[in-house]
């Protein structure tokens, strides 16, 4: 049962087509395991076309109307598109198409205590990284300038602000300082992603933060 | 949330006794869940759906029991009907005719209303009239291309529209991709319901009259919010519009589908 969800604030963002390639892949994941936000996302989908509906008409190019239709008639015969259902797997689509499969696909790189991560390839606005945090095992002391969402995709980490389970989004501002400790039971496995470098407490960390990129 | 379903459920479970005689050997009728075959598809005319409407009469109280509008009984959602649509057209029974029978014409129609708002969007987002009149044409393409696509119980024409324009936007803007959610379709047997569909349909439209009247410095900034102008963290929390009733909608159909699913 998912209890963290994502704020009215970033699913407007989603809706408006605002927020950094690395936020709208974890909002997108977070969507994919949780109804409850698809269905408040579609409120906000109706708000943004209420508005482009009542924008005031603009002028066509004369030849609009057929330049249309010579663009569905060019087209190469294409399979018609099928929707994007769920591939079995602990990684819900979006994050799939970003990593080229399922868990087995990803290219882990270990950042030290046995944590693992594995950066995805989106615009450089924000970074959205894999994390694999050994059952029992924490993330170091960090802090942050912008927004950090973490998404949990298996196990359950704890940190100052609550126990986050499988689904559960933790939204981290400025004002979080946070050590997310994974759950004893099973290795954690989360999407993060951030519009600005986290901020670690103690030495070793910040020395190797360039590069590690995290 | 769990009212309405157990509403839902009700309202089931009172259609006609020809469509339930239908349908028992099929489902059972206290779980509800099977999508109803006649609807939307064989829908020609726009007064159609409210004919439907009108011989389920606790359709109306579905409505009212997931929009909170106590009081109000069935006129009130006659009431919307009668104003809804102020052209006459129903735009989902037109995508369906453009998905179902490749109808130029219904295209046509769909083009006259949709693509000058498409392009006033995308050039208050900040195209220039050219790329603009590109982004537009390639959704209106879109459009065509995936009206199978389309499920008129969880957005309106315009909404899905938007949603096409919105994505074309980001690639053809900002060239990056859009991660899109994992799709809950409805697969080729079944039918949206055509009740859920015009329920949505005038939320959707009251949401328009309710932004019509919100105070201008607050309409215009979620103008900004849409247009581009603010950044997730300038985005207020609060829109002071009714969205909780269109997201009890969506969420109904969503539990449809994913029971249909299982």
């Amino acid at each position: 049962m998912i209890k963290h969800h994502l704020s009215d604030a970033l699913l407007m963002a989603y809706s408006a087509g605002t927020l950094p390639e690395a936020f709208n892949l974890t909002v997108a994941a977070h969507i994919s395991m949780c109804d409850e936000c698809r269905a408040r996302l579609g409120a906000f989908d109706t708000l943004g076309g209420a508005l482009m509906d009542e924008c005031a008409d603009v002028a066509l190019s004369q030849d609009s109307f057929e330049a249309t239709l010579a663009r569905i008639n060019d087209a190469p015969e294409q399979p018609k598109a099928q929707p994007a259902i769920r591939a079995k797997g602990v990684l819900p689509k979006p994050i799939q198409d970003y990593v080229g499969g399922d868990l087995e696909a990803v290219k882990w790189r270990p950042v030290g205590m046995g944590v693992k991560q594995a950066i995805l390839p989106t615009s450089k606005d924000a970074t959205a990284r894999l994390l694999f945090i050994p059952a029992g095992a924490a993330v170091p002391d960090h802090g942050h300038r912008g927004t950090e969402l973490t998404l949990v995709l298996q196990g359950a980490f704890s940190d100052e602000v609550d126990h986050f389970g499988a689904g559960d989004i933790e939204i981290a501002n400025e004002e979080v300082d946070h050590t997310p400790i994974a759950d004893i039971r099973e290795d954690c496995i989360c999407l993060a992603a951030t519009d600005a470098p986290l901020r670690f407490r103690s030495l070793i960390p910040r020395i190797a933060q360039p590069f590690l990129r995290i | 949330m769990n009212l309405c379903f157990f509403v839902s459920k009700q309202v089931y479970a009172q259609i006609s006794e020809a469509d339930e005689k239908e349908f028992q050997d099929k489902i059972d009728p206290t779980l509800c869940v099977a999508r109803k075959p006649y609807m939307f598809s064989g829908v020609k005319t726009v007064e159609a759906p409210r004919a439907r409407h009108a011989t389920r009469p606790t359709a109306g109280r579905d409505t009212q029991a997931c929009d909170g509008d106590k009081g109000q009984g069935r006129k009130g959602v006659k009431t919307v009907t009668q104003q809804s649509n102020q052209d006459g057209i129903d735009w989902a029974i037109v995508i369906a005719k453009v998905r179902d029978e490749q109808d130029k014409v219904a295209f046509k129609s769909l083009f006259d209303h949709f693509a000058p708002r498409v392009k006033a969007f995308l050039m208050r987002s900040g195209a220039d009239a050219s790329l603009a009149e590109e982004c537009t044409q390639e959704v209106m393409a879109t459009l065509w291309n995936k009206a199978h696509l389309f499920d008129p119980t969880r957005a309106s024409a315009a909404t899905w529209i938007f949603t096409i324009a919105r994505n074309r936007k980001i690639d053809a803007f900002r060239k990056q991709r859009r991660p899109e959610p994992e799709d809950l379709p409805w697969g080729p047997t079944e039918e949206p319901d055509q009740a859920d569909a015009l329920a949505l349909q005038q939320e959707s439209e009251k949401l328009g009259e309710a932004i019509a009247s919100l105070p201008a410095k607050q309409k215009e900034l979620i103008e900004k919010a849409y247009f581009g102008d603010l950044s997730h963290s300038e985005i207020a929390e609060q829109t002071g519009l009714p969205l909780g009733t269109i997201k009890s909608r969506i969420r109904l159909a969503l539990d449809r589908l994913r029971h249909a699913m299982t």
